[in-house]
């Protein structure tokens, strides 16, 4: 049995006196694609941000890909090669060419050749569909169109695991499809996937689970057709009953 | 078409058309006197005071010429003043190409100033080597010094500030302590209390038989004084970004002096364009206060000029601090005009 990309064991995350999250227990499988939902400031985003240290856990364990977090700085930088972010304000650099976004960290990370680093983000940037605005700036772009450079711009890194954080929310509504699309591709690739949004139609089509959290904590966690059709919280048929 | 720009600009109404003359009438009053001082009345030609004695004249420029080469060099040695302009040919000569983009080979000029050149000028002034007489740093002098303590200063205070200010917002707290500390420190005293500091208390701390030169002591205080003040323009800048940023490029994997180098910096520093410059221009004005230690720029070597009983003449101050005031003044433009020039095309990524 391989070992689960994703563990984590009685993690609990503190804001100062604020106790954030509380004691969240999950396992991720390799190529499985996980959905996140929840109300606003119920520690999604906390929770997949500790898992490539953008935030620091103070109890618990939190092991990727074999490898512990803890302080051990190289463990962090070896952890975040391998996993890919994607925010809800796309965070491209404004300063470099879509291409040069692309190409930045397999350069000055994975020391890639630039020739090399170039083929790559092209191929990435034809999967995505925006292969002719290479040489464009981020702020030359739709939303839509941004948010797929940075999909490609994670994607350049060879990630084991990706993490979307409400890709779709920051969007217009006419581009929350094209994204989405670029997202179920990469799921159907075999991608394993941590996705916090609120996009059911999406959480159907291809979730292998979904975690409904509450205050810190996961309320429910079952697969989507038992979580959407069945569910057993009362939280979760409130928070249900409120977006759908 | 002239006039139909005029009406629509400077008499679109009937308080516009009256600013309009005020200011026309303004104009003309302060040219017409700087003209008529500076060309009609002025004096052109002569060998001592007697030529700028007659009643009502402007300008005495017979004195800038006998006296410009000690406006340059200060006391420098004549013989050995070719030094000083090899140094200028050879900053001139790689500044321009530098500063022009899309330049081949720019980056090697660039390197050429930052590394080997400083070495050069400071073998080349102070001789003692390779056969050049030793000149000591006493008879520097003049625009010579101005420059080397304005020049000094700027391409010091840029890196220190930018280390000070990212310092300043380290995790760590010893380190943080420290850059607090010490920019609070250099901004709270005033530049000559630094220089005084500088030129008259160091000495007293150094260790018996320990003599620095008094000029390097001048640079370090000035470069120290103004990577404080850089430091800050640098922080207001990098707080500026969104923390967006250094986010997406520490998801990425980059390193923190990665992140920094290509992401962070590259948007701050483009960000804050013009306080820097505007501290590099007040650097090169706050030069003129070494003349308290005893060090002659430009502005202190004019002064000293003054006392000559050979040119001695009412409009011999006049016309020695507009020769000063122009002369700075061209170089100030000159680094306005440039970061303007910069900022523009800097600023063609497309944000909006
Ligand atoms: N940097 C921070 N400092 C203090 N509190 C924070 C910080 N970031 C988030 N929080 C708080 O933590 C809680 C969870 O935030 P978050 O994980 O962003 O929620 P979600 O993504 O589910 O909306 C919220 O109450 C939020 O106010
Ligand atoms: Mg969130």
């Amino acid at each position: 049995m391989t070992t689960p990309m994703v563990q984590i064991k009685n993690m609990h995350k503190y804001y100062g006196d604020f106790h954030v999250l509380r004691g969240i227990d999950l396992d991720v499988a390799q190529g499985e694609r996980i959905v996140i939902c929840g109300p606003s400031g119920s520690g999604k985003s906390t929770l997949i941000r500790c898992l490539n240290r953008l935030e620091v856990h103070q109890k618990g364990d939190i092991t990727v890909d074999g490898i512990t977090l803890n302080d051990d700085v190289k463990n962090i930088d070896e952890v975040r090669r391998e996993v890919g972010m994607v925010f809800q304000h796309f965070n491209l650099f404004p300063h470099l060419t879509i291409l040069e976004n692309c190409t930045l960290a397999p350069i000055f990370v994975r020391h890639m050749p630039k020739k090399d680093a170039e083929e790559r983000a092209m191929e990435y940037l034809t999967r995505v569909r925006i292969p002719d605005q290479a040489h464009k700036y981020p702020g030359e772009l739709s939303g839509g169109q941004q948010q797929r450079v940075a999909i490609a711009r994670a994607l350049c890194m060879m990630p084991k695991l990706m993490l979307f954080d409400e890709p779709t929310s920051a969007l217009d509504p006419e581009m929350i499809k094209e994204v989405l699309e670029v997202m179920v591709e990469l799921a159907e690739d075999g991608m394993t996937m941590l996705c916090v949004t609120h996009e059911m139609g999406f959480a159907r089509q291809v979730a292998d689970r979904v975690i409904f959290m509450d205050e810190g904590e996961i309320v429910e966690m079952a697969p989507p057709v038992e979580f959407f059709d069945n569910p057993r919280s009362e939280r979760t048929k409130a928070f249900l009953g409120q977006i759908m | 078409m002239m006039l139909n720009w005029m009406r629509a600009n400077l008499f679109s109404s009937w308080g516009n058309s009256l600013l309009t003359l005020i200011s026309l009438w303004l104009v003309w009053v302060i040219g017409s006197g700087i003209v008529e001082w500076a060309l009609i009345d002025a004096i052109f030609t002569g060998d001592n005071r007697e030529a700028c004695l007659v009643p009502g004249a402007g300008a005495c420029w017979p004195y800038v010429g006998a006296k410009w080469n000690q406006f340059i060099y200060g006391r420098y040695p004549l013989e050995s003043q070719w030094r000083v302009d090899l140094i200028f040919a050879m900053g001139a000569g790689a500044l321009i190409p530098s500063m022009i983009e899309g330049m081949r080979g720019r980056r090697w000029f660039v390197l050429f100033l930052l590394l080997p050149f400083p070495v050069i000028t400071y073998v080349l002034l102070t001789g003692g080597m390779f056969g050049l007489a030793e000149i000591s740093s006493d008879l520097w002098g003049g625009l010579v010094v101005t420059l080397i303590v304005a020049v000094t200063g700027i391409v010091a205070s840029l890196p220190l500030g930018i280390l000070l200010a990212l310092g300043r917002q380290s995790d760590l707290p010893l380190i943080k302590a420290i850059c607090v500390v010490f920019i609070e420190f250099w901004r709270g005293v005033p530049l000559i209390t630094v220089l005084f500091m500088a030129s008259v208390m160091l000495p007293l701390f150094l260790p018996d038989g320990v003599v620095i030169d008094k000029l390097l002591r001048c640079l370090i205080g000035v470069a120290l004084f103004s990577s404080a003040y850089m430091a800050e323009v640098v922080r207001g800048g990098l707080q500026a970004l969104p923390k967006g940023q250094t986010e997406g490029a520490q998801a990425l994997g980059l390193s923190y002096w990665q992140s920094m180098r290509l992401i962070i910096l590259p948007q701050a520093l483009r960000l804050v364009i013009p306080g820097i410059v505007n501290t590099f221009i007040g650097l090169f004005k706050d030069t003129t206060l070494v003349l308290i230690i005893g060090l002659f720029d430009l502005l202190g070597i004019i002064q000293l000029t003054f006392t000559d009983a050979g040119w001695s003449t009412p409009q011999t101050h006049n016309t020695g601090y507009v020769v000063a005031a122009f002369i700075f003044w061209i170089f100030c433009f000159a680094m306005s005009r440039y970061s303007q020039r910069m900022e523009k095309r800097l600023d063609v990524t497309g944000e909006r």
